[in-house]
């Protein structure tokens, strides 16, 4: 136990030293490091109690996916149906399907299999081996056919709506100008927004909160809209309310003439004649294209401009717009005709998303946060310092030199994973020194039973090694599973909590096994003594 | 130099002649806590029970709180709760979860701002809706219990079955007593409290399985040794370890209550009970005595009969 072979002993200080290296760049000035190659740059990220900012959970309006594909769905079973010329009657969706009945005297069978084509395989990392498609084409009676989206296929449709959200957040996230926001996918439909530093996520949330879909259609002026109101709807067409107050109803055409993704290119800016804040937009070429052709088809009747289901504006087209750019007027603040420019810059999101989550500290209370983890850490340590050496002298001084190399591999650790240190966190470390600690009290109480039973100090501090080391183990492994549970069910401030006691455990037992034996060794060595000093 | 020695050598207590009392005092204690636990209820922080939880300083001297109350409980957000949180003018409040969804619980904040507008800063705001707060306690139950199953695992591999069941019971009993802890002093039960739980239930495991390990040696060498007196013997050996190592942990324990700041506090607090109080006893006077009862060290060559009387 006690005899180290040269090379073990170098291995074993140049491990821990490496690893402590790690930690440097933690209290080193930002500029310092960053001159230094990436790989040593790695560092400890300070949670976001500890630094201040937002923490902001979305989940994803999955109903709405679903309502969405089936819609799709509906519209190409209408397109293959009439490309292929076959008569059908009560084209619908219900459920989690689209059924529609084939009329008598067309080609059944031949319609089904057209209708089958739209079944798509469903690739994925496995590619088409994975045999799911995206549709189940089923036949019952009275040649009705029923086309169900299959639940791979919603996941699948799901999964790239986050993507896409996510890439449309991180659009938006950037026009605020923060530093370094964190936008990540969690679970099947969720995104995380972190935003380290920013104080008041209202902007933020009015940002994610929108979906920012625009359209432009038609007025319906066959009738007033508050006579469809009280009698008949017309069938191509719905009611929408207007954005600002009061709330009027306009009749308006389902079918959307142009839409939000044709843009290019959205600027808030200033009315010429009224000097009322507006957005400018510019379409992109095909956009510009539609936009003509319907401008000088409808001379002289209103438009609506539609965001979100509601109506912005509805103006007369005095004159076909054959440029492909115009504005966008009615009730804007300066501060919302940006956010609208932003949204539309961006991008409009597949699905709506809602907020879950949210948890949000300021820097005052971050800064307060560490100065007290300090604090507390620094107090913990000198008290348990001081203990450890009036309790066992010498080898008390031994023990301390290890636990302090324990807590430098810990950081080290931390900052080689970029892991996140939050309040908890710190807790987790001071537990940590006094979990440490245990273990070289088993060693040194193991050693004092066996100078009591009679061996040479040498034997007995061999001895002493040996026995106690299994138990170090097995004790520690027990904490081990704890903070690993702990890692796999919590989030945030409590995950690091279970990093940091998960990384404390294994260096613990790293250092109880190497380092105190060697320094102990090369004391005995060095020293040869008569009697074992504890 | 003399060195600090708490526990003297060769200390030869009989710790196994108090099971008679420790057993149904506990048996006691459990019940009680349990019963707390249901008429008492636990304070469950907006990490479980959703809704709504602000900490904020009021910018000049201490914060009038029974203005700030007054204010916003005339806002029509239901329960409001507000408390001092460490200085005096620091208030922590506390609003339930609105009906309507998660729309509804980012409405409340909205109000609260206007209400409160700039006489105060803004510390911290937590919003929890209800589809969250439901997972986080679902998760916090389901990784507690996995906990203790794939402890109870590992304790079995390494040691036979009777030492895995009896760390086992000596532990739940551990954490049952702290959820009693817990709903007595009605402090915050959030997710932070489930790591104190789940760390409580490690670290005392940590000292329960030194015991084993010390009883399991002793099993190995005296063959002939009546129970009762070789658990004796473990517990007294280990009894010096024992003792320091918790001194340690409660020196670590105690810079955190007092230095830590309010925002970990009932993570200390309850970790102070969990280790220091509960886990002590439990190691030695459950954990121990409870192999008896377990019948271990029954199939050795005993001159005397284990004790059977309960």
């Amino acid at each position: 136990m006690l005899y180290f072979t040269r090379w073990k002993a170098a291995a074993i200080l140049l491990t821990a030293f490496i690893v402590c290296l790690f930690a440097v760049p933690n209290f080193l000035p930002e500029k310092m490091v960053q001159s230094w190659p990436k790989w040593a740059q790695r560092h400890v990220v300070l949670g976001l109690d500890l630094q201040g900012g937002s923490h902001i959970l979305l989940e994803v309006d999955t109903n709405a996916v679903r309502k969405e594909k089936l819609e799709s769905l509906r519209d190409d079973v209408r397109r293959v149906l009439r490309d292929a010329r076959v008569g059908y009657t009560g084209l619908v969706v219900r459920g989690n399907s689209v059924e529609v009945r084939i009329r008598e005297g067309s080609n059944f069978d031949q319609a089904v299999d057209k209708l089958r084509e739209l079944s798509q395989p469903l690739g994925g990392i496995l590619g088409s081996s994975t045999g799911q498609r995206s549709l189940d084409v089923t036949t019952e009676a009275g040649n009705l056919v029923r086309l169900t989206v299959t639940e791979p296929a919603i996941v699948e449709r799901i999964r790239q709506s986050v993507e896409q959200s996510i890439q449309i957040i991180e659009r938006r996230v950037n026009e605020l100008g923060t530093v370094e926001p964190l936008i990540q996918r969690q679970g099947i439909d969720r995104i995380l927004v972190q935003v380290p530093g920013l104080q008041d996520p209202t902007r933020l949330k009015e940002l994610l909160g929108k979906t920012a879909k625009l359209d432009f259609r038609m007025v319906d002026i066959s009738i007033p809209a508050e006579q469809a109101l009280q009698g008949r709807i017309p069938p191509d067409s719905e009611i929408l309310y207007s954005a600002s107050q009061p709330k009027t109803p306009y009749l308006v055409e389902k079918r959307i003439l142009v839409s939000g993704a044709d843009l290019t290119d959205a600027q808030p800016g200033f009315d010429q004649r009224t000097n009322e804040p507006i957005v400018s937009f510019r379409f992109n070429t095909s956009g510009a294209r539609k936009f003509a052709q319907v401008t000088q088809e409808n001379v002289g009747k209103p438009f609506a401009i539609i965001l979100d289901n509601q109506v912005i504006s509805a103006p007369v087209i005095r004159e076909p717009i054959l440029g492909g750019s115009g504005q966008i007027s009615g009730s804007f603040t300066v501060e919302s005709a940006n956010d609208l420019a932003i949204l539309l810059r961006a991008g409009a999101l597949p699905a709506p998303l809602t907020i879950i989550e949210e948890r949000t500290v300021g820097p005052g209370l971050g800064q307060d946060s560490i100065a007290k983890g300090k604090t507390s850490s620094y107090v913990g340590a000198a008290m348990v310092i001081a203990f450890m050496l009036a309790t066992y002298g010498l080898f008390g001084l031994f023990a301390n030199v290890a636990v302090a190399i324990n807590v430098a591999m810990i950081f080290g650790v931390l900052s080689m994973l970029n892991a996140t240190l939050t309040l908890p966190g710190i807790a987790g470390i001071v537990l940590t020194v006094g979990i440490a600690v245990d273990s070289n009290v088993l060693i040194y109480e193991r050693i004092r039973e066996e100078v009591r039973a009679g061996r040479t100090p040498i034997n007995a501090i061999d001895a002493g090694f040996s026995r106690a080391l299994a138990t170090i183990l097995d004790s520690n492994i027990t904490t081990f599973i704890a903070a690993a549970v702990l890692f796999y069910i919590g989030t945030g401030p409590v995950r690091g909590f279970a990093v940091t006691l998960g990384i404390g455990i294994i260096t613990t037992v790293f250092t109880a096994f190497t380092l105190t034996r060697l320094i102990v060794a090369y004391w005995v060595r060095w020293r040869r003594p008569q009697r074992v000093p504890i | 130099m003399r060195l600090l020695r708490i526990v003297p050598d060769d200390t030869k207590f009989d710790f196994m002649r108090f099971r008679r009392i420790s057993f149904p005092v506990s048996a006691l204690l459990s019940i009680l806590a349990i019963c707390l636990y249901f008429f008492h209820g636990l304070n469950f922080g907006i990490d479980f029970k959703g809704g709504t939880l602000i900490e904020v300083q009021s910018k000049s001297g201490a914060a009038d709180l029974a203005r700030m109350r007054a204010t916003l409980g005339s806002l029509g957000l239901g329960e409001v709760q507000l408390q001092q949180f460490g200085a005096p003018n620091d208030v922590l409040i506390r609003i339930a979860e609105q009906p309507g969804g998660e729309a509804a619980q980012q409405a409340a904040v909205t109000k609260v701002r206007g209400a409160l507008g700039d006489e105060v800063d803004y510390r911290r705001v937590e919003v929890v809706g209800p589809r969250v707060s439901g997972e986080l306690l679902s998760y916090g139950v389901v990784g507690l219990m996995l906990a203790i199953l794939a402890i109870l695992i590992y304790l079995w591999f390494r040691f036979e079955w009777q030492f895995a069941l009896g760390a086992m019971i000596a532990n739940v009993h551990d954490i049952v007593l702290t959820i009693g802890f817990m709903s007595i002093t009605q402090i915050d039960f959030d997710l932070t409290s489930i790591a104190a739980l789940l760390t409580i239930l490690g670290y005392s495991l940590n000292d329960t399985v030194v015991i084993y390990d010390r009883i399991r040696e002793m099993l190995r060498r005296y063959r002939k040794l009546p129970m009762p007196e070789l658990l004796n013997a473990s517990v007294n050996q280990t009894l010096s370890r024992s003792v320091i190592t918790h001194v340690t942990v409660s020196l670590a324990l105690l810079a955190l209550l007092l230095f830590g700041g309010q925002a970990i506090h009932s993570f200390t607090a309850t970790m102070m009970f969990g280790v220091v109080l509960v886990g002590t006893y439990t190691s030695v006077f459950i954990a121990s005595p409870i192999l008896i009862y377990l019948g271990v060290g029954t199939g050795r060559d005993a001159l005397t009969a284990p004790d059977r009387d309960k």
